[in-house]
């Protein structure tokens, strides 16, 4: 679809159809004294002047690009072919939202019927909706999903401490005065053999993370049986690459499965706009929040794709929608679209082969320096966590004023048992030199204080 | 418009039959007609325990979504199947074959306040007006 932006003339038809004179005349009502307010900025900048002034302040930020990374928790720093952003510049996609009529949107339809398959395929669900705001948005919806689907009766859900810290607070903020239970993760060391004895007749959902907060896959052998022997549902929370390795939710029997989206091919930009994918079963689908674009058939018996299931939103089934929340994020959506088309399945398998290998090779190495340790002892994909000689701020300072290179996350800030614990990122981006360069970094760290 | 006249009826358009200890429960051929298609009838499970008015599931059509609510407390001991692959036999049929549910009453008293066929026909003949 095409935008078009008001002439001239039709904004003058406009203004004289409403009756009045200029466009600064709708303000009115707002006193005068902040009405325009006077700003005080600079003299403008011409294109050159402003280029310039843009590019130095970029220039004051390390950058994925220029800097060894070794951050993810939850964002990550994976290659993004540039057909993607080639592609995401067609002004069909490029809309400031999307566009759902299906008279003029078959591409958009059916670029998002396509991107509901690849996430089912990539979970093992029978159906995805048409994105959310992000992993964190995705997981809420899902709480909000199993409490409907309870009719309200169950009101607890157990959530792992090794579920992301961020995505937890934001159950919380989405469930507020609902009346809700959240428990499981007031002691960072229950495991699952500990949460399924949290498991009752209250409880509407458990939610898992595997591979974790902190990269471990977790052993969900059972744990569906056990969940739904309670009657209550299943979510694991997965992140997509490792999907190309690892067993999908839908084989372990989840209910729902979600995640975030930001690694097929999304930019990491600072923390968004990034990508929530949704997946459930089909015997949930009636409640489940968000859009949902379905293949049928015009007066001619042609295939084509039309938004579907519309009951279900806001706009028609008022409170007593699961989620006021539809919107979904069009463009990211498109953009993971076209990273699973281009990657294919052996690509993305190559893709989470190379995260395992090169995070493997870089926790044996630091596990060896003196003064550090890492737990081997269960599988882990891409991220790992290191027990440091030194707070993780002193040591993350030392490897940017020193190698110019990014370090992990710091888990002191969301676990209080952790003050000196490391969670290290290894993707396909990083080279072997890059990780040699790290231990040796990290290596330094330990002399300086022995 | 049908009225069936052994039935007893709510203000929020739902019809139940009465058989001793038990009744049957559904909406009614003007809460059909008002949401028109059908598309979808969510029920609950045999077991489930309602009081008088609590919503024990919902209707959708291509125009609305409503909760359907049990006119009297019980126990649900049957729920319409036939529902679940073709919801737009509540359109056709609302007082037989798109029955509902059936449950056991908890509480003959809860009967008291309910409409007859005469009160229910004005109680909707005054909102078509």
């Amino acid at each position: 679809m095409s935008y078009y932006p008001h002439t001239e003339r039709e904004r003058a038809e406009m203004l004289a159809a409403v009756g009045v004179k200029q466009i600064e005349d709708l303000f009115a009502d707002v006193p005068a004294k902040v009405r325009f307010p006077q700003l005080d900025l600079p003299e403008p900048y011409s294109e050159l002047e402003t280029m310039r002034e843009m590019l130095d302040l970029a220039d004051a930020n390390a950058n994925a690009q220029h800097n060894p990374l070794f951050l993810g928790a939850g964002a990550y720093n994976h290659y993004s072919p540039s057909l993607i952003h080639q592609l995401l510049l067609r002004g069909e996609f490029l809309t400031a939202y999307t566009p759902y009529q299906p008279e003029i949107s078959q591409g958009t339809l059916q670029t998002i019927y396509e991107y509901q398959s690849m996430i089912c395929a990539l979970t093992g669900m029978e159906v995805a909706n048409a994105s959310h705001y992000d992993g964190a948005t995705s997981l809420a919806e899902a709480v909000i999903m199993a409490y409907n689907h309870h009719r309200e009766k169950r009101k607890k859900v157990i959530v792992s401490p090794a579920v992301h810290p961020q995505y937890r607070e934001v159950i919380r903020t989405y469930t507020q005065g609902m009346g809700l239970t959240i428990v499981g993760d007031e002691d960072p060391e229950n495991d699952l053999a500990e949460l399924t004895k949290q498991l009752d007749k209250d409880t509407t959902l458990f939610v898992v993370q595997s591979p974790n907060f902190f990269g471990q896959v977790e052993n969900l052998e059972g744990l569906a049986a056990q969940v739904h022997a309670a009657g209550a549902l299943l979510c694991i929370v997965v992140e997509p690459i490792s999907l190309g390795l690892l067993k999908p939710p839908g084989e372990w029997g989840a209910d729902i499965a979600v995640g975030e989206g930001q690694s097929l091919g999304v930019p990491l930009s600072y923390g968004g706009p990034y990508l929530g994918f949704f997946a459930t079963r089909k015997e949930f689908v009636r409640k489940m929040a968000g859009r949902l674009v379905g293949e049928a058939k015009d007066k001619n018996g042609t295939r084509g794709f039309v938004l579907t299931l519309a009951t279900r939103e806001q706009h028609i089934k008022r409170d007593k929608a699961t989620s006021n929340i539809c919107t979904n994020q069009g463009l990211m959506a498109v953009a993971a679209t076209i990273y699973l088309a281009t990657l294919g399945k052996n690509g993305l398998r190559r893709v989470a082969e190379l995260c395992w290998h090169k995070s493997h090779y870089a926790a044996h190495e630091i596990a060896q320096l003196p003064g550090y340790s890492v737990d081997l002892s269960r599988p882990f994909i891409k991220e790992f966590v290191v027990q440091c000689p030194q707070p993780v701020a002193e040591i993350n300072a030392h490897l940017f004023n020193e190698w110019g290179i990014i370090g992990g996350y710091d888990l002191s800030r969301d676990y209080a048992s952790f003050p000196n614990h490391m969670l290290v990122c290894v993707t396909e981006m990083n080279g072997r030199d890059e990780i040699d360069a790290l231990v040796e970094a990290l290596g330094e760290v330990t002399s300086h204080t022995h | 418009m049908n009225f069936p006249a052994d039935l007893k009826y709510t203000r929020n358009d739902e019809w139940v039959r009465v058989e001793g200890n038990t009744a049957t429960a559904g909406i009614t051929d003007f809460a059909q007609e008002q949401l028109s298609d059908i598309v979808y009838v969510e029920l609950p499970a045999v077991g489930d325990t309602f009081q008088k008015g609590e919503s024990y599931g919902s209707v959708e059509s291509v125009k609305a979504a409503s909760d359907v609510y049990l006119p009297l407390g019980g126990a649900i001991t049957a729920i319409n199947d036939v529902l679940s692959a073709t919801p737009e036999v509540v359109n056709s049929s609302p007082y037989d074959q798109g029955w509902m549910v059936k449950f056991t009453i908890a509480n003959l008293a809860d009967l008291e306040g309910l409409m007859d066929v005469t009160a229910y026909q004005k109680f909707c003949e005054e909102r078509k007006s």
